[in-house]
């Protein structure tokens, strides 16, 4: 069991928890993922490390509450303990002194893209950031991101925070205004977000890097339920990324696949908030 | 009973073993061979002729003392029958249940030259479920050696490696990737073939009795590397059972649609997660309507006797589930009783069929499979007839979902930073057969991860044979490298 040594609310729907899992923080990189299951009845769901703490042994998630599992976990309190967490699993982010680079975080993976920004800052790099969410509720870690930026602009769907714009806007506007000049792009989000975030670099040839986050089991490879389609083959998302070059990404599939268990997610969330009433009353 | 002639023994019809029936069982998850009753068991047990020279043994990877086992439990003496079992076999509940019995002791049985061998794996299989509930013998610790020895993988390699080591006084800690021991036992083979409490009961006592340490969520090769397990973390000695858990999907345009998946994917999801009792358990597992499974081995008769239950479970009306098997009938490699139990429960099986191309519909969900005929040639190097297209054969099947069962490779994993580990061309390790020394030093593997994808208690033997050696170096008396 690992302990809930610390619990954050971030927005409404996102929580950030600081989980004593010494061992999986012994390894973790920024890039990684860690596999947890609430309970045990519960289903393992991937969950890319957000931080950690060698000394003090623990590792951090954030998370938004989408789906049941993600429900669960934020009912859970400091103290509270979950059933699984393994890790780390994939390959972690190739940080290295690229040149000038941008990051693009959205949502709830603002959390994600602040390690890794933070990585290639220590690493030499020159870093632009750009957060954005769908509104300013959603918003966390402009803070945090400042630290490790050199420029950031902080953009939401609705104009509530920020500039009011898709984050694909200013990543066009940054390409354009330092054609040439950007060595990479790491763009994590939503999967649509990241879609779009490949259409829009393809044209300037700047390779760009995203962290998928696909339906997965076991996290090792046993299961192939995580399959991307790439230019050069079929990849697992667990063992072979979860960063993968954006503009070999067949995005139509991954988005395909990502609904295939739409049906029971909408069953699973209707029985835990009906669950959830019960428990008030 | 007074004691019978050899002529009498050679008159009692081999008992057959009270099963669900087939209309009933294809509806539910439950156990679908029931057990011997004792008496069943015990008349079964007068039918052994107690060879001076049994060769039944021979034919088992792990030497089970079959003659005396089956000897004790006629005579009334169920706990010595226990006991003589556990010499050699510590797992006989689940071995009673998965193994290949009619190629090995059974096949050697003195009494199938002339007719039915006695029901070795049945008779294993009572003791194991009387033991299991009463305990009558538990394990022992020889006295502690202090020497410490990591077992990576917790199925039938190494949980076999694991408490053979610890009987011979050795501290043991295994480690296994998923949050549950018993690799393949657990994730692999559905409840109505071998029900989980018996896995677990049967782990649980021996980890119980010889003070075995496990480490669940630890994937190796990640959380640490076998040299770390060497050095920092200062084992004495390493034993792989990592078994071959990496699917295969088939070459053919069509594998990435939604409700194309590994035989390794659909059983994980109904058998380590509980999918069926979803949404009493979260994690969802679907099926179709109209199921293909590609392949012919035990797993393919898993998945196919799975989808059945599951149709029954989702659905008012059965849809139907096919093996879509490219050889024919007299190369299938699952074992004839659970090839024979997929037919019972209506699985339709297509041989001489080769799936060319799966179709996809808007949603890139499955709508549809192309498959062609095919013929027998010539032997290949499996020895088996080599199929071949018939030109011009092609058809399509009306299938909505596909899952491959197409054999399994080692998961290269757990070899990040494992300098000095040799491995063959298909990702095996190379390790000694008697021995399973493996090319680096204080390494041993043995089962899936050396062989490929091959049975429950081939992996077993070689737990065994891997732990007496792991034995004979922590004690000096050998140093191979």
């Amino acid at each position: 069991m690992y302990k809930i040594l610390h619990k954050e609310t971030l927005s409404d729907v996102t929580k950030l928890m600081v989980i004593a899992a010494p061992e999986a923080a012994r390894k973790a990189q920024a890039g990684q993922f860690i596999i947890v299951r609430v309970d045990e009845r519960g289903e393992r769901i991937p969950l890319t490390v957000a931080d950690h703490d060698r000394e003090a042994g623990t590792v951090t998630i954030v998370f938004q509450e989408v789906g049941k599992t993600t429900m669960h976990l934020g009912t859970l309190e400091q103290g509270d303990e979950l059933a699984t967490f393994t890790g780390p699993l994939g390959h972690p982010t190739e940080i290295e002194d690229y040149g000038t680079v941008i990051c693009v975080g959205g949502g709830t993976s603002i959390a994600i893209i602040f390690p890794i920004a933070r990585a290639l800052k220590e690493a030499g790099n020159t870093i632009i950031s750009i957060i954005g969410a769908r509104n300013k509720e959603l918003l966390f870690w402009e803070d945090k991101m400042q630290t490790v930026s050199d420029e950031l602009i902080v953009c939401t769907d609705d104009g509530s925070y920020g500039r009011k714009a898709l984050v694909t806007e200013p990543l066009k506007e940054l390409l354009e205004q330092h054609d040439g000049e950007i060595s990479r792009v790491w763009a994590i989000g939503p999967a649509i977000m990241m879609k779009f975030c490949a259409k829009t670099t393809r044209p300037f040839g700047v390779k760009t890097i995203v962290s998928l986050n696909t339906i997965m089991i076991d996290g090792t490879g046993m299961c192939g339920g995580c399959r991307v389609q790439l230019t050069d083959g079929a990849k697992f998302v667990c063992v072979d990324g979860p960063e993968f070059d954006a503009h070999q990404v067949d995005w139509d599939l991954l988005l395909a696949r990502q609904r295939f268990y739409l049906e029971e997610e909408k069953q699973a969330v209707e029985r835990w908030q009906h669950k959830c009433q019960l428990g008030v009353d | 009973m007074a004691e019978l002639s050899n002529r009498e023994r050679l008159q009692i019809p081999r008992q057959t073993m009270p099963t669900q029936e087939p209309l009933a069982r294809r509806t539910n998850f439950d156990e679908v061979a029931l057990g011997f009753t004792l008496e069943l068991a015990q008349q079964e047990a007068e039918r052994c002729l107690q060879c001076a020279k049994p060769h039944c043994v021979e034919g088992c990877p792990v030497g089970v003392l079959i003659p005396e086992f089956i000897l004790a439990l006629r005579q009334g003496d169920i706990d010595g029958a226990v006991r003589a079992m556990k010499e050699k076999n510590n797992l006989p509940a689940i071995c009673g249940r998965v193994c290949p019995q009619e190629t090995q002791c059974e096949a050697k049985c003195v009494l199938a030259k002339k007719g039915e061998p006695v029901a070795i794996g049945r008779l294993e299989r009572f003791v194991g479920d009387y033991e299991l509930e009463r305990h009558v013998c538990p394990l022992e610790r020889t006295t502690p050696t202090g020497k410490q020895v990591a077992v990576v993988g917790s199925g039938p390699a190494g949980l076999t490696c694991a408490v053979d080591l610890g009987r011979l006084g050795h501290e043991v800690m295994i480690f296994e990737s998923l949050h549950k021991p018993g690799g393949v036992l657990v994730y692999g083979i559905p409840e109505f073939r071998l029900p989980k409490r018996v896995v677990n009961g049967e782990i649980d006592y021996a980890a119980e009795c010889l003070g075995i340490k496990m480490h669940p969520d630890a994937v190796i090769g990640r959380l640490y590397t076998i040299d770390e397990l060497l050095n920092e973390q200062e084992f004495d000695a390493v034993f792989l059972g990592t078994g071959a858990g990496l699917p295969s999907f088939l070459r053919i345009p069509g594998i990435n649609y939604n409700a194309v998946l590994s035989a390794n994917e659909f059983l994980t999801r109904v058998n380590l997660m509980k999918g069926y009792l979803f949404p009493e358990y979260d994690t969802p597992v679907k099926v179709g309507q109209r199921v293909a499974v590609i392949g012919a081995g035990n797993v393919a008769m898993d998945s196919a006797r799975c989808s059945l239950r599951l149709q029954a479970l989702h659905a008012q009306e059965t849809g139907e589930v096919h093996i879509v098997y490219r050889r024919s009938p007299v190369e299938v490699p699952a074992r004839a009783e659970e090839v024979h139990h997929a037919e019972e429960e209506g699985v339709i099986f297509d041989f001489l069929t080769n799936p060319v191309e799966i179709y996809g519909d808007e949603s890139d969900n499955v709508c549809g499979m192309r498959c062609i005929r095919m013929e027998l040639g010539e032997p290949d190097e499996s020895g088996r007839r080599r199929p071949i297209p018939i030109e011009g054969s092609e058809f399509d099947m009306d299938v909505d979902m596909v899952i491959m069962a197409l054999g399994t490779r080692p998961n290269p994993l757990v070899f990040n930073e494992a300098g000095g580990l040799e491995r063959t061309k298909w990702g095996t390790v190379v390790a000694d057969e008697e021995t399973g020394r493996a090319t680096k030093a204080r390494v041993w593997a043995g089962g899936d991860v050396v062989t490929g994808a091959a049975t429950v208690i081939s992996a077993m033997g070689a737990g065994k044979r891997a732990a007496a050696d792991i034995d004979r170096f922590l004690r000096g008396e050998i140093n191979p490298w």
